[in-house]
């Protein structure tokens, strides 16, 4: 029987990690699942600095491999706009670098030993519910196929419009969205490469920062997120304030640069509504990012996991309704979503924070602050003891964190 | 009046068409197509990571 003559227990759109993720899951529940991407190749172009932290290794229940996780952080560095760094690190590796190329097809293997079907160069083009179901409008080559399915993960990105298709407003508000860029270079130097290292500051990245993500020998992810509106206002887009950032780098200008990756990154405005009938959304296309640093691998593959954990309940009740599948809403603001919301009003407080702020912390956080800050290790009592320290001298600081602690 | 894709800037990586208002953009491929729905508002210029995005000033 030819593919799209089966009716499918669900159709996951989109085979980044959060889908893979979900078709892993739902194959190894022996689910009849379909997994659509409509790129060439799995992980590839990546919109991602490839950071991943051991936290989600655990929570994701999977090992780094060698093949993958090329490249193992012990810590972070920090850096004000006067370029005072306030590092952190550890002993004991923290997390990875990864190739992600490489990662998202160890997911994509996984699923289909577990009885996943994947296609590639899938294009959705149109999606209707009828008699309970879903049919899916497919391009493939110069083709449109159809596709029939109880239920639709849709994992299809920032740029997802299959929830959209399905009715469900997934578009992303031009205040909390990021614009991002970013070159893997090689032949550079002058950072410690066991770290992650993030520059801060308004003439360096306006709303956002530079990171460099060391991969292996000399080579890196060098990028930056801006907030959105910042081009409108500077007359700057994100390639500009990287390129010219990097050429004030001695370090880093006379680099190759061996890859040019760009994408949106959904950084706040976190869905109220994650499901409509038949569907349920994941990842970037859920908006799930973390507020602060724009991570989104380990949150978007859990986001997928519970997708699927929710969509095979559904399966069990034979019920594909929104009332029955909004629970995954629930639970995701339950185990993660609320805390990412916390998240998003630090964000905010960053925002609001002067050159001079961010260099007047640089100069005061010490490493040990920073080191539990990071962790999340520091009891309110701490944390209030921390700043009103070191902010006691700055009383429009005091001003700006009031509002949000 | 709609937005203009410059291709030979972009890098279809489709933050433009998250960013839409309306849905009038779509990434193929590698290729951006915008449809007649396009209320030339600026959202996809301003996310733009390359300003491959214009808004049509007719």
């Amino acid at each position: 029987m030819d593919a799209n003559e089966i009716l499918y227990d669900v159709i996951v759109v989109g085979a980044g990690p959060s889908g893979l993720a979900a078709g892993i899951e739902l194959a190894k529940k022996n689910a009849n699942v379909l997994i659509l991407d409509r790129k060439q190749e799995i992980g590839c172009p990546k919109r991602c600095a490839e950071g991943l932290s051991n936290r989600w290794f655990d929570i994701m229940e999977i090992k780094p491999k060698p093949e993958w996780a090329v490249h193992a952080i012990k810590g972070a560095v920090l850096y004000g706009p006067n370029g005072k760094d306030v590092p952190m690190k550890k002993k004991e590796t923290l997390g990875y670098v990864l190739e992600r190329k490489i990662f998202e097809k160890d997911l994509a293997i996984e699923a289909v030993k577990h009885g996943a079907k994947i296609l590639l160069k899938h294009q959705v083009v149109d999606a209707k519910r009828e008699n309970g179901l879903v049919k899916l409008k497919v391009e493939v080559n110069n083709e449109v196929k159809e596709f029939k399915g109880k239920l639709i993960i849709a994992c299809d990105g920032i740029d997802s419009l299959v929830a959209r298709m399905l009715g469900l407003n997934t578009k992303n508000n031009l205040n909390d969205t990021d614009s991002g860029y970013q070159y893997e270079m090689t032949g550079i130097s002058g950072y410690d490469e066991e770290c992650l290292h993030l520059y801060f500051g308004t003439e360096v990245a306006p709303r956002g920062y530079i990171w460099i993500f060391p991969k292996r020998d000399g080579t890196a992810n060098v990028g930056i997120g801006i907030g959105a509106y910042v081009s409108s206002q500077t007359n700057l887009n994100a390639k500009n304030y990287l390129d010219r950032w990097i050429q004030s780098q001695p370090g880093l200008k006379n680099g190759s640069i061996i890859e040019v990756n760009a994408g949106g990154i959904p950084v706040g405005g976190f869905l109220d509504k994650m499901t409509a009938d038949n569907l349920l959304v994941a990842g970037d296309a859920g908006h799930m990012v973390d507020p602060i640093h724009g991570g989104g691998i380990g949150v978007a593959m859990e986001g997928g996991r519970l997708a699927a954990r929710h969509a095979l309940r559904a399966l069990k009740e034979n019920d594909y309704t929104d009332k029955t599948l909004s629970k995954y809403t629930k639970e995701w603001f339950d185990t993660r979503g609320n805390e990412l919301k916390r998240r998003l009003k630090s964000r905010h407080l960053l925002e609001q924070l002067t050159d001079d702020d961010f260099n007047y912390l640089a100069d005061s956080i010490t490493m040990e602050d920073a080191l539990a800050i990071g962790n999340g290790t520091l009891s309110k009592t701490d944390k209030a003891i921390l700043f009103t320290k070191k902010l006691v001298k700055r009383p429009g600081l005091v001003a700006i964190m009031m509002k949000y602690f | 009046m709609s937005a203009k894709n410059n291709s030979n800037k972009c890098l279809y990586c489709g933050a433009c068409v998250g960013v839409c208002p309306v849905s009038a953009i779509t990434l193929k491929d590698t290729r951006i197509f915008i449809n007649e729905k396009c209320i030339n508002c600026g959202a996809c210029v301003n996310i733009c990571p390359v300003s491959a995005m214009k808004l049509d000033k007719k």
